[in-house]
């Protein structure tokens, strides 16, 4: 159900993150695989479902991450994601 | 006597903060407030609450007897200066979570919570120059939160950061903190102006419609680089407004968005 009212910021998955990494996310910046785009976390649009979320690209709207709560893990994908820099004065929460 | 490499005051400090798991709380009704008839704000304790900074959220968990779980984010309404934590729950009629901290939390009531959390849509007061601030529905609550935290730092770092405020809602009872952003908007260096969507009472003198193109020209302050934008409310509301200030020339990664998802009407 990806309908442009459902979309949220990666803002909103600040605290699912925060579960796989110490550090916020959110402010650090992710280089889409896809287009090369670079921009914060908190930027990419996410889209929830049932199962977990899913964060795109604002530029290309490809995948960038996708992140899966299931009954026994939580699974991270990275796999649209070329690089991800936390700078030295990105934030700890 | 030692010509060795001491670890500074600062560096100590730094190692305390060091990051922690970001653990579930049980927190305190303290009070609560009645903002507008779908709105209520929370005053929490929060023990050992670290510190928040302003436009921060916190994820809220209820658990029921059988073991089922509802979480939801809501955004901090208090300054990070305040001794309690504050969050205003709008109610959405089909909610799960929300219809349960409107009617049903009272003081002396605990609620599970963790945070602060997010460090993307955060002011603070020292990021010197002009503020933008553009507030959907209960949008205004992170917004809020910079506002309180301006309003309480030194006269100097006010006047590095003038602040427009531009808040929407459907009509003037859904308007929330209404006296209170009155008085802050007395203040100098402080505009705030409103639109409402819906209906608007007969003596009203701000504006009456959606926030368009040239609505959104005459309060936002002219792009410069040094202007930060912060836009908070319904997905169609930000998205809109977050473009139109790009084409305004503002620096995207200067404008911050938050979107709160579809509306609830």
């Amino acid at each position: 159900m990806q309908t442009e009212e459902m979309r949220l910021d990666g803002n909103a998955a600040a605290g699912l993150l925060r579960e796989l990494f110490v550090r916020d996310m959110t402010s650090a910046m992710a280089t889409c695989r896809g287009c090369g785009n670079v921009g914060p976390v908190g930027a990419l649009l996410e889209y929830g479902h049932q199962m977990g979320i899913v964060l795109r690209c604002p530029t290309c709207e490809g995948v960038v991450l996708r992140l899966v709560h299931a009954a026994d893990a939580l699974r991270l994908d990275p796999s649209g994601m070329a690089l991800l820099t936390l700078t030295d004065g990105t934030p700890v929460s | 006597m030692s010509s060795g490499i001491r670890a500074t005051p600062e560096v100590t400090l730094e190692r305390a903060a060091a990051p922690t798991r970001l653990e579930w709380r049980v927190a305190t009704v303290v009070s609560v407030r009645a903002e507008t008839r779908h709105a209520r704000t929370l005053v929490l304790d929060v023990p050992q609450w670290p510190g928040h900074r302003a436009g921060q959220h916190v994820d809220v968990r209820l658990v029921a007897e059988d073991g089922y779980q509802a979480q939801r984010s809501y955004s901090i309404a208090s300054a990070p200066e305040s001794p309690t934590l504050e969050l205003t729950i709008e109610r959405l009629e089909d909610g799960e979570v929300s219809p349960y901290l409107c009617d049903v939390l009272q003081p002396g009531d605990g609620v599970e919570l963790r945070g602060p959390i997010g460090g993307y849509f955060v002011w603070e007061v020292t990021l010197a120059g002009p503020l933008l601030l553009v507030a959907g529905g209960s949008g205004i609550v992170p917004l809020m939160s910079m506002l309180r935290h301006r309003a309480l730092a030194a006269d100097a770092s006010r006047a590095r950061s003038p602040v427009r405020l531009l808040y929407s809602a459907r009509t003037a009872d859904d308007l929330i903190y209404a006296s209170e952003l009155a008085r802050l908007g007395s203040a100098p260096d402080v505009r705030i102006e409103y639109t409402l969507t819906r209906s608007a009472p007969a003596d009203w003198t701000g504006y009456n419609r959606r926030i368009d193109r040239p609505l959104l020209e005459e309060v936002a302050w002219p792009a410069s680089e040094g202007t930060r934008a912060f836009v908070c409310g319904p997905t169609p509301l930000v998205e809109q407004v977050a473009n139109l200030l790009v084409e305004f020339g503002y620096d995207p990664l200067r404008v911050r968005t938050e979107r709160f998802g579809p509306t609830g009407s």
